[in-house]
């Protein structure tokens, strides 16, 4: 079939909130439009795994009932909203992208989604992903890959590739995904949608499928800042089911952002602007850093030299977690149990080997050699030591600037099956947000122009840990410039 | 760290992560995690001594970004019908595996 285009803008978030307040929108007209597009589309899209309907048009309708009766409305009241299927939803299949969690549905809800409910959202569907997140293209989903929705030739980005493509092809009004070495980000700067990395800690990991437990985030996508803004404030905050969540309180961020960009400082570090930046990438970047000069930003270079060991690090620490998190998917609890099971360790085996994909076993495999007897040292030492160098390189730059912008990815979107053969490839596509990832600082994803043929360009605004407000403004001022 | 992953070693680390391998699949991994082991090798060129392994970002975080322990109170947890309905196989109160000592 022939490249095709689905993207279509959604109506904003408070235009969409402020109809349902007043009663000239249905929140179960609204979710039932949703659906009507999402079986027209999703077919050529792959985007959604599974429609939880009824818990959907219930929620809508209590909504309806609530604006009804004008009873105080939550912030996302009738918001027709996506999850990332590494995301629990109490009753709703559950795979992770992955065979060896096929008819799973978990008992509980992750806190985020569960957030999002409460402040009235009304949950579409599950999402289609890499395999346990481990992807940069959504090439590696047991389920089929995702297609862009800008060119359908082209991957949507990885591993939360649906979340992005939900959005920009209008399936549903935002997203949540998970980035732990870009998985957000990236997407959203191939498929042109707004993607957020909160800081490590903002919004509780308590129902998201472990990949790598020091890295992983929950955060959302949306169409635009605002909108991002707004479903981070209700899905941040601490919560007691997990342990490394931020008691840190949660500013109004949607309000936050709405403060400006004027006389915010903003780093350029030459280091993401070197070999295999693509010529077009940088020089929408270039005017995006343009524009924010005009919005009344300074501008100034910042170093951040040991940049180039980040993926190293990254796929070290990232793989070693993972050996040790998929070490639950063994056939007795859930999931996949192979019928060649004759003993417990032949069932392990078995069912792991039937049951995961080819890049998962790949990085287990990397993981488990990393560290294992006489090399732990060597390898997975080594990466947390310089793991370290990294994050204090962040600290110094942010003693010096407020923001740092770069580009997300080094290239578009590539074409999918480019780079399926090689995953040293695939993985250098994480190259400008794998660093953020290991120092634990927030950041989003700004549509920042496309290249000649169309396809777009993310900038990545990045700040200190706990500062996503600031990275809110920024991205707001790149946005209003509409490059 | 540069020393050339064998066969030998790519099936024992399998065997270590429970994974069975084919045979054909044996040749990919070996294949791609030399490749990337080369790839990470250059993580030598960094001298490290003195530097503190970081495991975790929340050390570097302020009072304020600190993560917090929970007070150790005994809460319901979930519902074990429900867990044991997910399973392959239970008796109903335990999860059911294969014979684990061969006779």
């Amino acid at each position: 079939m022939s490249s095709e285009s689905y993207v279509e803008q959604p109506q904003t978030l408070a235009g969409l909130r402020a109809g349902i307040a007043a009663g000239t929108t249905r929140a179960t007209d609204l979710a039932s439009s949703y659906y009507e597009r999402i079986e027209k589309i999703n077919p050529r899209l792959n985007v959604y795994l599974s429609l939880p309907k009824e818990r959907a048009l219930e929620q809508a309708a209590r909504v309806d009932a609530a604006a009804a009766k004008g009873d105080p409305l939550g912030p996302l009241a009738g918001i027709p909203v996506g999850i990332k299927d590494v995301l629990v939803v109490k009753g709703a299949p559950a795979t992770a992208g992955s065979k060896i969690l096929q008819g799973y549905r978990p008992p509980y809800d992750a806190t985020a989604v569960q957030r999002l409910e409460a402040a009235g959202a009304v949950l579409l569907g599950k999402i289609n992903c890499d395999e346990f997140a481990m992807g940069s293209s959504n090439e590696n989903s047991a389920y089929g890959p995702v297609r862009n929705p800008v060119d359908t030739d082209r991957v949507p980005g990885g591993s939360s590739g649906g979340s992005a493509a939900a959005v920009a092809a209008n399936l549903a009004v935002a997203t949540l995904g998970s980035d732990t070495g870009g998985s957000i980000r990236q997407p959203a700067s191939f498929c042109g949608v707004v993607g957020v990395l909160p800081t490590y800690g903002r919004v509780s990991r308590y129902g998201l499928i472990a990949f790598a437990s020091s890295l992983d985030r929950v955060g959302p996508f949306a169409a635009n800042v605002r909108d991002a803004a707004t479903l981070l404030g209700v899905i941040a905050g601490h919560d007691p089911k997990d342990a490394t969540s931020s008691p840190a309180p949660v500013p109004d961020y949607a309000a936050e952002s709405d403060k400006g960009a004027q006389g915010l400082r903003i780093g350029v570090p030459a280091e993401y602007f070197a070999e295999g930046l693509d010529p077009e990438v940088r020089a929408a970047i270039e005017k995006g850093i343009a524009a924010l000069q005009a919005a009344g930003c300074t501008v100034q270079p910042v170093s951040l030299p040991n940049t180039k060991y980040a993926v190293p690090v990254y796929y070290l620490i990232a793989t070693a977690e993972a050996s040790a998190n998929l070490a639950r998917f063994d056939g007795v609890r859930y999931g996949h149990r192979s019928a060649d099971s004759a003993t417990l360790s032949a069932m392990y085996s078995h069912s792991r080997d039937e049951g995961f994909g080819a890049e998962v076993k790949r990085r287990i495999l990397l993981g488990t050699y990393a560290l294992s007897a006489g090399y732990y040292d060597a390898y997975y030492g080594k990466a947390q030591q310089v793991r370290r160098l990294l994050a204090e390189e962040f600290l110094r730059a942010f003693a010096q600037v407020d923001a740092i912008v770069t580009p997300t990815a080094p290239t578009p979107a590539f074409k999918l099956g480019e780079k399926t053969g090689d995953p040293l490839a695939m993985y250098l596509a994480d190259i400008y947000t794998v660093t953020a990832s290991l120092s634990g600082i927030c950041g989003v994803t700004v549509p920042c122009g496309t290249t000649n043929a169309g396809l777009p360009v993310g900038m990545q605004v990045l700040a200190a840990h706990l500062n996503e407000s600031t990275a809110f403004r920024v991205a707001r001022a790149v946005e209003a410039a509409d490059l | 760290m540069s020393s050339k992953v064998t066969v030998e070693d790519v099936e024992r680390v399998a065997e270590l992560a429970h994974l069975k391998l084919k045979p054909e699949e044996t040749a990919g991994m070996l294949r791609d995690l030399n490749a990337i082991l080369d790839y990470v090798a250059e993580l030598n060129e960094l001298d490290t001594s003195g530097v503190a392994p970081l495991a975790q970002v929340g050390e570097l975080l302020d009072a304020n970004g600190r993560g917090v322990v929970r007070a150790d109170v005994q809460q319901p947890s979930l519902d074990r019908a429900e867990v044991l309905s997910q399973a392959p196989e239970t008796d109903n109160i335990f999860f059911k595996v294969p014979k684990v000592i061969e006779r």
